[in-house]
């Protein structure tokens, strides 16, 4: 469904992407994991187009992904995408937060948008939370809303790039709760993710990736419990084992 | 002080018709000059270099030159060049295209102000660049502009006075008109004074309006 070939990308003189090749399956959750300014939120950046690539193919369903293509709306209506920092609008409602794209980008009815941008909030726990404003919101709630503004996109995948990277530790597991209930439904996922326990348990496949390369791949237990790469088994035991 | 009260009885309802004027020209070129400012803002960011960088040598002319000027120009030179305008309307044209360089700047610092992430997740859901900009750049980024658009609204109306070098019988001509041919100096620009002041002062309180809510998140 996504699909990734060769890609290359370089800011300036660095080289972040150096050649990466990689397909996600419809209905499969994938995580990608690795050190930090290892080229995983670019490869998600490059997905949707928020970043363009220089060398190789990027499509999903079929359809290049291109930034300066009319064909670009389709994709990123197509695939959704959930921030580290959220990125709602504060400025909005968080039922409009929800509703915005269905109701302005996709210029769906808006009768039926607001009744699904409900049922998507009390799917994610925040029901009575939607005519609050963001910034009310702590940071577990927010990326929840991002999580239902994504969703009512209907898209066919969904890329997270570090959804609970930015949250205090204790408001974790309900975002990952969301994100666990969402892999359960079938949705395909692309997570970039730091939590190797949700790796562990929810992803399908999981990605290792250092200096711009895919350094090892395969199903998710068998990855993280058995790396064959030192790589991969250097940066498991630091991040795992920190002391 | 029963001299002043006295003359200004007398010189308040001529004042006025300056008055009129006076707001006219202000609120004119207070118009103009935002959406000549918008355009320049907007060409600015468009991320289009040829654009961006009209707009830029444009906003830099028209700050190279002082208002007197351009307003003597537009009056004086036009004619010459086939364009007659009457007095109010060079004024009007003169006062706006001179402050849309500073509304222009004053707006495209409040657009570049808006957090990125917020145009990253515009465009994650689809958005292109004008409804980005409508939808969530200008409605977040009126908050920060608005105070300092405020002051402009005050400099405007005292700049509108400028307008009376080329005729426009506004409050500062009407004074001068006055006092020229009463000698009563004094009396009669105080008095042009405090009418100025008498108007800027709900201005100077909007802005303090605006400065408050810009504060609140």
């Amino acid at each position: 469904m996504i699909e990734l070939n060769d890609v290359h990308k370089s800011f300036g003189h660095n080289e972040v992407l150096k050649g990466i090749t990689a397909s996600v399956q419809k209905g499969e959750v994938v995580c990608i994991i690795g050190p930090s300014g290892s080229g995983k939120s670019t490869i998600l950046r490059c997905i949707n187009a928020l970043e363009s690539y220089d060398r190789g193919d990027i499509s999903v369903e079929g359809l290049k992904v291109d930034r300066d293509a009319p064909s670009i709306v389709k994709v990123r209506t197509q695939v959704s995408m959930v921030f580290q920092r959220f990125n709602l609008f504060p400025h909005r409602t968080v039922l409009e937060n929800v509703v915005e794209g269905p109701l302005f980008v996709k210029k769906e009815p808006r009768a039926e948008v607001l009744d699904r941008g409900r049922t998507l909030l009390a799917q994610v726990g925040l029901a009575e939370k939607a005519d609050a404003h963001p910034p009310q919101l702590s940071g577990g709630q927010q990326q929840r809303v991002a999580i239902a503004r994504a969703l009512a996109m209907q898209p066919k995948a969904i890329l997270f790039d570090e959804p609970t990277s930015a949250l205090d530790p204790e408001l974790v597991g309900d975002v990952l709760g969301v994100m666990r209930k969402l892999a359960d439904d079938g949705m395909t996922m692309v997570v970039v993710t730091h939590e190797m326990g949700f790796a562990r348990d929810v992803a399908d496949r999981v990605l290792f990736i250092d200096g711009g390369v895919i350094v090892e791949q395969g199903p998710a237990k068998a990855l993280l419990n058995q790396p064959q790469h030192p790589r991969t088994q250097d940066f498991l035991r630091r991040v795992l084992h920190p002391l | 002080m029963k001299g002043f009260w006295h003359d200004a009885a007398e010189f308040f309802p001529i004042l006025l018709n300056g008055v009129v004027l006076t707001i006219v020209v202000t609120i004119g070129s207070l118009l103009l000059s935002t959406v000549l400012g918008l355009i320049w803002a907007m060409m600015r960011v468009s991320g289009i270099r040829a654009l961006s960088m009209l707009s830029a040598s444009l906003i830099n002319v028209i700050r190279g030159i002082p208002i007197i000027v351009l307003l003597f120009y537009l009056y004086f030179v036009m004619p010459d060049l086939g364009v007659t305008l009457s007095a109010l309307q060079a004024a009007i044209l003169g006062l706006g295209i001179a402050y849309s360089a500073y509304q222009a700047e004053n707006f495209r610092a409040g657009i570049e102000a808006i957090d990125k992430g917020q145009i990253e997740a515009a465009q994650s859901i689809g958005m292109g660049w004008w409804l980005t900009m409508r939808r969530v750049v200008l409605p977040q980024a009126v908050r920060i502009v608005l105070p300092p658009y405020g002051n402009v609204m005050i400099m405007m109306l005292k700049d509108s006075s400028q307008a009376s070098t080329i005729t426009v019988a506004e409050l500062a001509l009407q004074g001068k008109l006055i006092a020229s041919s009463t000698f009563k100096n004094t009396n009669v620009f105080t008095l042009v004074a405090l009418m100025y002041l008498t108007m800027s002062i709900p201005l100077i309180l909007l802005v303090r309006h605006f400065e408050k809510r810009a504060g609140k998140k």
